[in-house]
């Protein structure tokens, strides 16, 4: 099996969130994407990096986040990890709820859900790493998880 | 691209042109701030067009929504005017086009607002 693999580390400031989402986005397109999952994946990803530097590492600069890009003929795989507490996925508040529409947080974890077709959590204790797949669908590598369900 | 907001009065409407991305940082504080300015001189009636935001990410549509509630809960009224295609599917994901009330049109905007 033919993998490719790159890999970041950042420091915890917005501006590698920027950076984060470009990488994404150039990984992508270079894997033939459409458009439309290159902004998804490029998405899901700017999500990923912004919980690792806001709520991960709470923007401590003595603390790194690290993105892996790992790419076969068959998926995208994106790692992303943080060195803080960690985080339990199961607390984690449904933002469609009618008691949550109107909060301004909370959203992230649920359009990195949408945008990608698998999602892990790992505690690295300390650190969380959440890994997020996207699978090449041969036919133009169009679809997603709304169009497909 | 920065984020750039910019504002003016139509039949007692504040239109707020708003382009760029509205992601967490500067973008969304350039909302905030605004929202938050125009909401303090006591309009009560404000229009959000968004048709040249090319990007918004999950601590934007945050921003959105707090921007409505505020203004909600001051007695007044926020709406959207102009959604992108990215924009209007974002908001259909996270089930807030039900919140929001949404134009296309600013003319059928601002007459929806003195109804």
């Amino acid at each position: 099996m033919n993998a490719t693999r790159v890999s970041y580390t950042l420091d915890s400031t917005l501006a590698s969130v920027n950076k984060a989402e470009q990488a994404a986005a150039e990984v992508a397109a270079k894997l033939c994407f459409d458009p439309d999952d290159c902004g998804r994946i490029s998405m899901a990803v700017r999500e990923a990096t912004v919980n690792a530097i806001l709520h991960g590492n709470r923007y401590d600069p003595s603390k790194r986040v690290t993105i892996s890009f790992e790419s076969t003929p068959e998926a995208l795989t994106v790692a992303v990890r943080d060195e803080g507490e960690g985080l339990d996925p199961t607390t984690l508040p449904n933002p469609l709820a009618p008691e949550n529409l109107l909060k301004q947080s909370g959203r992230g974890i649920f359009l990195i859900q949408t945008f990608m077709d698998e999602i892990h959590f790992r505690n690295l204790s300390p650190g969380n790493e959440i890994t997020m797949i996207k699978f090449i669908r041969a036919a133009g590598h169009g679809g997603n998880k709304e169009d497909n369900q | 691209m920065t984020m750039k907001a910019s504002s003016r009065q139509v039949d007692g409407v504040m239109i707020v042109d708003l382009s760029g991305r509205i992601t967490l940082g500067e973008g969304s504080v350039v909302l905030r701030d605004t929202v938050k300015d125009l909401s303090t001189q006591g309009h009560k009636k404000i229009l959000l067009n968004l048709g040249n935001v090319t990007y918004i990410d999950s601590s934007g549509i945050g921003e959105l929504v707090s921007a409505f509630t505020s203004i909600r809960n001051a007695g007044g009224d926020l709406k959207l005017l102009n959604l992108t295609k990215k924009v209007h599917d974002l908001l259909q994901i996270t089930k807030l086009y039900t919140v929001f009330d949404i134009l296309d049109d600013e003319a059928s905007a601002v007459s929806a607002f003195n109804r």
